[in-house]
């Protein structure tokens, strides 16, 4: 067990390695960069304060080095003395647009993105796997039907349109404010039980917004995948000893399906990030999601950079923890066969 | 409650019972009128075709019928409750509670799939004690010494790893004891077992249906046996109910109905199995035989015939995915100094349980795989050449004369091709005459196999399993080849049809003067098919004679076994159950056979014309 982990630890930190010079290249792609096109601004203006400082800062993060060692010391593999130190020693860099750190542009907002996210994650299990395992179970009753109808529902509203009315009406039968992910009135107030309260509010339109599709589709496959594995020979081994129907669809198919789903926690976090834009978008959300799409057009590259290694980051790390769990729950992972 | 049943002859009564199952073409009745009695503590057998309702009965019996199926008529009385009263279990809801009692309590079921019927992400422990943990108010630990006992009983010798033990760690005949204590362990009345060696190896096989008879008589357990194989019934059976078409055709006594079988599929039956001990000449008699046109047969050539293919001393390991940075790789030798000769027009048998490399050696000489050592030679009519090291292009022309029919009629298709195109499949990538003439070709080798011409236009899935062999087979002889591997041909299809495919291989062989290797691990089909026999255990050769010979005087104590191992038909010589296993590793056979740890060494020696037997290294160090 202890093998198997640190040899997918070994995978999993050559594999952000990879994936950081991809997003740097990425980012690298198109021609110049922001401090170039910001001087040419400045200089022809005639602000040559401003566009010294620009310079100071070309040099200090190291913009006049070719590609890879910009990208040696981004990720802190190469310090230099008095310059920009890297990832690997804590320094995110620096947002050339909002002039501040990059960890205090978006140090909220990856808070936001984690919390709103990882509710919706854990919103979409609670939801889609008893429902659907009460769907195969009593496939043939009106409950059942009638979920499975909503099922499809869910998977063909577009998420911004359902957010519009749900706010619209959540706002009209209940005053919950709109937008955000606390009352204007609290939002710089210290931290305290009124504030968590309008958090857990404010939480219920985007969770149920973000999830609704991925329930939907989750429902769908995995009662479908149930509905396969009722008729193997050893579901109809535990019902000739006797167990009830469902407890005995509970300990074996669903222990069964199960690996599917469980190895795909890693893939569903960068996809409810990405699928999430959208959704800030129109609740004004201070997700991470806004500030990636605008940072990538000002080409503020240790902005983007850090944030999509950031998802990556997730990813990976999303992957890892399957790959436990999926080695606890399976005995046939745990011992290689 | 109810009087006391305990006195009572029966355990189980069934009368005029009736299942339908609702499909999307409307009901079909899949079960009619059936009517038997299982009597306490004995065995009866419900013996059947694919499709004939045996395994219908057993769900009904078991109220485990597939959600389309219901019973329509009928009762079905067990006289075996816990208080001793009796129910009709055709009157109880199969999700009840009185039923839930009964199913795994009163009356156990063990299924054909050992591995399919255990979760393997549940330990063996857990799966063995939760019906006793349902039923009883037993503790954990009192389930588990319970399971650990029967464990122990059924033949494990270390019980208490056993509750830990995953079922994907055992092998299949291991999976089936561990199956049967999961079925006793609340200690039933009734046994119903479907099918429960089928997939096992036939020294296995025996091995279980021993454990079984044993354990039936220390717990006074009346045992309902479903099977296609009459040998089993013969061996097993104290009564016996015929079935065909979801209706019971004769139904009696082992004695009464193996002695003077009266009913036409019966005695029809009895004729189609192939057996020990049949006439020389003697032909299997299947239900519906196939005829072919008559054509004359191949001339007989003069002399004694040529040799097509010639083996000496091949040998292949596989090596198991290992880290890339692992200095030395486990090998794993699956064919051990394998050597033989197949002459024109011929048929040798290759007989072994599974893994002993038959279906590896079958692949070696197709050249479906390439040996580690060893020649192999073949006459395409103009001499023996090596075609050990061919070139891709020498080796493609070569292809054309070995052709290969699979064991699985079913994966062996391609279900979006129709017939034609799979026929001509062949001659295409040989690039063989135009379109035109291929077409023809594939209609001649349609009507060659005893299908029709119209079927050319057809899928694959509109076709029985064993059309379907027929397909297979003539998409093997599309190339003229001159010798076919048969792996297998018939382990996948009903005995009726067994007959039939045997047959047909017997009359193409005579028409159009083929080679046949033909690899099976069923002795009694070898010996129906096989001029030459060879018998293989471990990757290696242990015996190799004429098929007479072979049976009337083995010699290696594995072929003894193997043998012996074998249910038979004739009422006269039941299975002699205890004798198998004990000899199944090269280690544990009886000198001079005993073939020691590494470095082994063992020999070929001929102890009579044509009969050689493998010896192991001290008798090879005596000789020389």
């Amino acid at each position: 067990m202890t093998r198997y982990f640190l040899r997918r630890f070994a995978t999993m930190a050559v594999t952000l390695l990879a994936i950081s010079v991809l997003i740097f290249v990425v980012i690298k792609l198109p021609p110049g960069d922001f401090l170039t096109m910001r001087i040419q601004e400045l200089m022809a203006e005639g602000d040559s304060a401003a566009a010294a400082k620009a310079d100071f800062l070309r040099r200090a993060y190291g913009l006049d080095l070719p590609g890879w060692q910009q990208y040696l010391s981004w990720i802190g593999l190469w310090p230099r003395a008095g310059a920009y130190s890297g990832l690997l020693q804590g320094n995110f860099g620096w947002s050339f647009e909002y002039d501040l750190p990059v960890i205090d542009v978006v140090g909220d907002a990856l808070g936001a993105t984690l919390i709103v996210n990882l509710a919706a994650l854990v919103f979409i299990h609670l939801l889609a796997i008893p429902l659907a395992v009460f769907t195969a179970v009593r496939r043939r009753g009106i409950v059942a039907e009638a979920i499975t109808f909503l099922a499809y529902l869910g998977l063909a509203t577009p998420s911004f349109l359902l957010a519009l009315i749900l706010l619209f009406y959540l706002n009209r039968w209940f005053g919950i404010s709109i937008g955000g992910l606390v009352d204007p009135d609290l939002a710089d107030a210290p931290f305290s039980l009124e504030k968590l309260g309008s958090i857990t509010v404010h939480l219920i339109v985007p969770i149920v917004v973000i999830a609704l599709a991925s329930t939907a589709a989750m429902i769908r496959r995995m009662k479908a995948n149930l509905l396969d594995e009722l008729h193997k020979p050893y579901a109809v081994t535990a019902r000739a000893k006797g167990l009830g129907p469902t407890r005995a669809l509970l300990k074996y198919p669903f222990r069964m399906v199960l690996n599917p789903f469980v190895a795909d926690i890693g893939n569903m976090l960068p996809g409810l990030i990405s699928g999430s834009v959208l959704v800030s978008l129109v609740l004004s959300l201070p997700t991470v999601g806004p500030i990636l799409v605008q940072a990538l057009r000002m080409q503020d590259q240790y902005l983007a950079g850090f944030i999509l290694l950031f998802v990556a980051v997730l990813t990976v790390v999303g992957m890892l923890i399957a790959d436990l769990v999926l080695a606890l729950i399976d005995p046939r992972i745990r011992f290689g066969k | 409650m109810a009087e006391p049943t305990t006195g009572r002859r029966e355990l189980l009564d069934i009368r005029n019972l009736g299942v339908s199952f609702e499909t999307a073409t409307g009901p079909v009745q899949a079960l009619r009128n059936a009517q038997f009695a299982i009597p306490r503590g004995r065995t009866f057998a419900l013996v059947g075709e694919s499709g004939s309702g045996k395994s219908v009965t057993a769900q009904a019996i078991m109220g485990l019928l597939p959600a389309n199926g219901r019973i329509t008529g009928g009762t079905i009385e067990f006289f075996g409750k816990r208080d001793g009263g009796a129910v009709d279990i055709a009157r109880l809801s199969p999700s009840s509670k009185a039923m839930r009692a009964l199913r795994g309590d009163r009356i156990a079921m063990i299924f054909q799939e050992p591995m399919s019927s255990l979760s393997p992400v549940h330990t063996v422990g857990n799966q063995v004690t939760e019906a006793m943990r349902i039923h009883t108010r037993a503790s954990r630990a009192e389930a588990a010494d319970a399971a650990m006992a029967l464990f122990h009983r059924v033949g494990f010798r270390d019980p208490k790893a056993m509750l830990r033990t995953y079922p994907f760690e055992l092998s299949g005949g291991m999976r089936q004891r561990a199956m049967i204590a999961m079925a006793l362990i609340c200690d039933p009345v009734l046994l119903i077992a479907d099918e429960p060696t089928t997939a096992l190896d036939v020294t296995t096989q025996a091995q279980i249906l021993h454990l079984i008879r044993e354990l039936q008589d220390e717990r006074d357990m009346a045992v309902l046996l479903i099977t296609h194989d009459l040998g089993i019934v013969n061996t097993m059976a104290d009564e016996i109910a015929v079935m065909f078409r979801g209706e019971i055709m004769e139904s009696g006594t082992r004695d009464q109905l193996l002695r003077d079988p009266r009913h036409p599929y019966l005695r029809a039956l009895m004729r189609a199995v192939p057996r020990f001990h049949m006439m020389p000449g003697e032909r299997l008699v299947p239900l519906r035989e196939i005829r072919l046109p008559a054509v004359a047969e191949a001339p007989a050539s003069p002399g004694a015939p040529r040799d097509v293919l010639s083996v000496e001393g091949i040998s292949k390991s596989f090596y198991p995915r290992a880290a890339p940075w692992a200095r030395k790789r486990q090998a794993i030798p699956a064919v051990t100094d394998v050597g033989f000769t197949l002459k024109a027009g011929r048929t040798l048998g290759i007989v072994g349980e599974s893994g002993s490399g038959k279906t590896t050696v079958a692949r070696i000489v197709t050249r479906a795989l390439a040996p580690d050592a060893g020649r192999i030679r073949f006459d395409d009519g103009s001499g023996l050449t090596d075609i050990t090291d061919l070139d891709p292009g020498r080796l493609k022309a070569f292809r054309r004369w070995i052709q290969y029919v699979f064991q699985d009629p079913h994966s062996s298709l391609d279900p979006r091709m129709t017939v034609e195109q799979i026929l001509t499949e062949p001659l295409t990538v040989h690039r063989d005459g135009t379109p035109a003439q291929r077409r023809e070709r594939a209609a001649e080798l349609i009507e060659l196999v005893g299908l029709n011409r119209r079927h050319l236009k057809r899928y694959p899935h509109s076709f029985s399993g064993g059309q379907r062999q027929r397909i297979g087979m003539a998409r093997a002889l599309a190339l003229s080849p001159s010798v076919i591997v048969c792996d297998e041909p018939t382990s996948a299809l009903d005995v009726s049809v067994q007959a039939q495919i045997l047959n047909l291989l017997r009359d193409l062989q005579a028409r159009l003067g083929l080679s046949y290797l033909f690899v099976s691990h069923n002795l009694a089909v070898v010996d129906y098919m096989a001029d030459d026999i060879m018998v293989m255990c471990r990757g290696m050769v242990v015996e190799r004679a004429p098929r007479a010979r072979l049976f009337s005087a083995p010699v290696h104590p594995y072929t003894k076994v193997l043998i012996a191992a074998v249910p038979d038909l004739d009422i006269d010589r039941p299975l002699d159950v205890a004798a198998a296993g004990a000899v199944l590793r090269p280690g544990d056979w009886p000198e001079p056979f005993r073939i020691g740890p590494e470095p082994a060494r063992s020999a070929m020696v001929e102890v009579a014309p044509d009969h050689f037997v493998r010896y192991g290294d001290a008798a090879i160090g005596a000789v020389a």
